[in-house]
């Protein structure tokens, strides 16, 4: 029993990194007020960037950096458009999760003679502790470093929101742009390193997903979490330490897929766990739940 | 214009400020001695506003000059005027409702430790520093969704105080609050006045500048009519400078002949969102040939029994009867075929669809008529003749206004289609809630004229308001709501308005 349980919490904590990352990149730009739907999008060509980086330089660090970074740049464009174009943030969003995953795999068949699936990539991130450390049952706790990178990125995005000018201009920003613009407050800088954080978390939690989870590229490694992610941030109620916790929920129903696998339930019926949980989760607490109050308007200098 | 000097805060000379063709402001000069409180006056739309907005850095001026303090200054942005000691307080305040009172304050100029992190207990110190020297009576850690209108704008004014303001800026500071936040207001003005702070009060209540100012500038139509200094000048004299001509600031009606019972409400009871009792056993009748104003404070109840009146939501206990037809708890169809029209609160929102020309709103509920729609479609000539009779009969201007849509028009003429509109529908009752709000004063003698004239004519006339002047000035009855109830009802006349404040917060006048 004790072991099922640490076999549980282990695969729940590695299969919710991704989440958490994404999670955090969703609570940072919809903080600032702008909607980003396109998560998935950006956790998709994070994903591609780090596997292929990871696989060509045979240095997963390097990769993981380099997914953050694509999805730095999705989120860059994101940003132009709904902030500087104030384009509708959802369609802008929509088209980030059109275009990450054919760009991913345009790229994919560019550098693998056509194929849609990268080389396995060598050199995974490495676990925290070196092998034999952690005997027994306990060797389940051994998780990725990004699994640790996800909780660090929780705790200071938190620290920030609360506890600096930061955070405190972010918030304003996404709750009453006017009044931050008097008190001059720069809302477009402010939402133009959101977003673009947003996309670095997001690619961040792709790349984890190629470099610590599975360990190559293809295209249903990101299938859905994005999604999930932005469903964990709702949970949260828009906090990086909700969307932290709701994250570590929702990869748990996705290791109830793994630990229930093999059983009389058929694994077609337990792969649809986790999306059911999160649709029934949203259903019963999204009525309560309290989005910033500019979410997803786009600032006009001079309106209120 | 007078010489430029130090004597003086703030000069502005010969601002003039066009959007597009249209001039805001013509030429304007604006001279406010340090150590006053200085009032500019005109009517909605004469580029008060603007004048401030200009000092305030949010416009750039086409021509003219700003002084402060002798000196000549450029203003390019809010900030720039911050850095020049110019703090505004705009009508519609810019405060983040789910911040404390301090986050507000602070907000873009905090202290910090180390540069990054934020030090609130250093800024807590500051603000309750403030709020001891000036008597800004709030509490720092509260959150502003949860104090009152009165209290944020207290922090409106700490906010431009933390940021070391001499001259204020107050755009309308009376819109919102109650007769006693007005006089507390008056009490802060006073005390930043024997700091030596400047404020120029934007407003066109001729009874505020009559208690609080030391001089006032009026505006009209973009251009400079006169500084005066407020002793000794009457109200009938600055409301003739601000409108042009001269105008009855007094309602004059003849006394009411009440006639049979119109409307009859009966131990009414109606729920809120949060699901708790907002009105509670309400019980009123409304006679044919009188007009009923309910007075009363904003949430006692006034929202939830218009709602339940025009069957907009359900009651849950009591009648509503016109001429004898219970008509609760079905649609506002069955009100309107008992004869009954509403002049809603919101114009916008719930009066007028904005997006539609003026023709179509104004057969906006009698598209079923016969009359305009004989068949599958509407009669759009008898539409058109019926519009164009409406804009003759109430002076909607521009009068070509027919085919345009009713968001191009000043609130003034939107409210004129709605009166039209509703009073064509030939009502037994009118119930009109809040018609004057956001309207300058020749709207206003328009509309009183207009509810005294169906009065006449024998309908019964219900006026809800929060403005205590305006119900007492044009109702017979007086009925003050407070608490879901009606605390007390007056005949005009009977009581003044502060011992009709009084009743409003709850309490009772003895005898009564």
């Amino acid at each position: 029993m004790f072991n099922t349980i640490l076999l549980a919490l282990g695969i729940t904590l590695m299969y919710s990194t991704p989440l958490a990352l994404a999670a955090q990149g969703s609570v940072m730009s919809e903080a600032s007020g702008v909607v980003n739907v396109g998560i998935e999008g950006m956790m998709t060509v994070g994903a591609f960037f780090g596997a292929l980086i990871g696989e060509r330089t045979g240095n997963p660090w390097f990769g993981f950096l380099c997914g953050g970074l694509a999805g730095a740049v999705f989120g860059l464009i994101h940003a132009f458009a709904s902030v500087t174009c104030r384009a509708d943030q959802t369609v802008t969003g929509i088209a980030m999760n059109l275009v990450g995953p054919g760009v991913s795999l345009f790229l994919c068949r560019l550098f693998y003679n056509g194929g849609v699936q990268s080389e396995p990539v060598k050199n995974k991130i490495p676990n925290i502790f070196s092998k034999n450390v952690l005997k027994g049952a306990a060797s389940n706790l051994n998780v990725s470093w990004t699994t640790l990178i996800a909780l660090l990125a929780a705790i200071v995005i938190w620290y920030i929101f609360y506890h600096t000018t930061w955070g405190l201009h972010i918030r304003a920003v996404g709750e009453h742009p006017a009044a931050a613009d008097t008190l001059g407050v720069n809302v477009y800088k402010v939402r133009y390193i959101c977003v673009i954080m947003s996309g670095f978390l997001a690619g961040l939690g792709g790349a984890s997903m190629t470099l610590s989870v599975v360990s190559q590229f293809s295209p249903t490694a990101i299938s859905g979490q994005g999604f999930i992610a932005i469903a964990a941030v709702i949970f949260g109620k828009w906090t990086p330490q909700g969307g932290y916790l709701a994250a570590l929920l929702f990869g748990f129903f996705t290791a109830l897929v793994v630990l229930l696998g093999g059983t009389a339930i058929p694994i077609e019926i337990l792969s649809m766990l986790p999306y059911i949980f999160t649709i029934v989760i949203l259903v019963l607490f999204v009525g309560k739940a309290a989005a910033p109050k500019a979410n997803g308007k786009p600032y006009i200098k001079g309106t209120r | 214009m007078a010489e430029v000097s130090n004597e003086y805060a703030v000069q502005m000379h010969g601002i003039t400020k066009s959007f597009g063709s249209f001039y805001a402001l013509t030429d304007v000069n604006l001279d406010v001695k340090k150590g006053t409180i200085h009032s500019i006056l005109g009517e909605n739309g004469a580029g008060k506003s603007t004048l401030m907005n200009v000092l305030y850095g949010l416009y750039q001026a086409d021509s003219g000059r700003i002084y402060l303090n002798g000196k000549e200054v450029s203003i390019k942005n809010p900030t720039a005027a911050i850095e020049n000691g110019i703090g505004m307080v705009h009508q519609h305040f810019m405060l983040v409702d789910t911040f404390t009172v301090t986050q507000n304050i602070v907000l873009g100029a905090e202290s910090t430790k180390g540069g990054i992190a934020l030090d609130m207990k250093k800024a807590k110190a500051n603000v309750l520093e403030l709020v001891a020297k000036y008597g800004l009576d709030v509490n720092p850690d509260a959150l502003v969704r949860d104090i009152t209108v009165g209290m944020q704008q207290r922090v409106e004014i700490l906010k431009a105080l933390y940021r070391g303001c001499e001259t204020l800026i107050l755009d309308e500071p009376t819109a919102v609050l109650t007769a006693q936040e007005i006089d507390d207001l008056i009490k802060i003005m006073k005390a930043l006045i024997k700091d030596g702070k400047t404020i120029i009060i934007i407003t066109h209540k001729l009874k505020e500048i009559q208690a609080s100012s030391d001089e006032c500038t009026i505006i009209r139509r973009g251009h400079y009519i006169d500084t005066v200094p407020v002793k000794g000048v009457s109200e009938d004299e600055l409301a003739e400078k601000m409108v042009g001509h001269a105008v009855k600031l007094v309602v004059e009606k003849t006394p009411a002949k009440p006639k049979e019972t119109v409307l009859d409400i009966q131990g009414l009871y109606v729920k809120n969102d949060q699901g708790l009792d907002a009105v509670k056993d309400f019980n009123l009748q409304v006679h044919s040939g009188e007009i009923v104003g309910i007075a009363g404070i904003d949430g006692n109840g006034q929202k939830e029994l218009m709602q339940a009146v025009n069957n907009l939501v359900p009651s849950t206990k009591g009648t509503i009867k016109i001429n004898g037809h219970e008509i609760q708890n079905h649609t506002p169809r069955y009100g309107q075929d008992h004869g009954m029209s509403i002049i809603p609160e919101d114009r916008h929102k719930d009066g007028l669809v904005l997006s539609f020309s003026c023709y179509e709103n104004a057969i906006l509920e009698k598209y079923r008529d016969p009359k305009f729609n004989p068949g599958f479609t509407i009669d759009r000539k008898k539409m058109v003749e019926f519009t164009e009779k409406l804009i003759k009969q109430y002076d909607i201007r521009p009068e070509t206004c027919g085919p345009v849509y009713a968001g191009a028009l000043s609130g003034g003429n939107q409210q004129k289609i709605i009166i039209g509109r509703e009073i064509a529908n030939d009502p037994k009752l009118l119930i009109a809630i809040q018609p004057t709000r956001g309207l300058d004063v020749g709207a206003i003698e328009t509309v009183h004229r207009t509810l005294i004239e169906e009065r006449d004519k024998g309908v019964a006339v219900l006026l809800i308001s929060y403005e205590l002047d305006e119900v007492m000035q044009v109702s017979d009855r007086i009925a003050v709501m407070y608490d879901g109830h009606v605390q007390a009802i007056f005949k005009q006349g009977e009581v003044d308005n502060r011992q009709i404040g009084l009743v409003m917060a709850g309490g009772s006048i003895d005898g009564k």
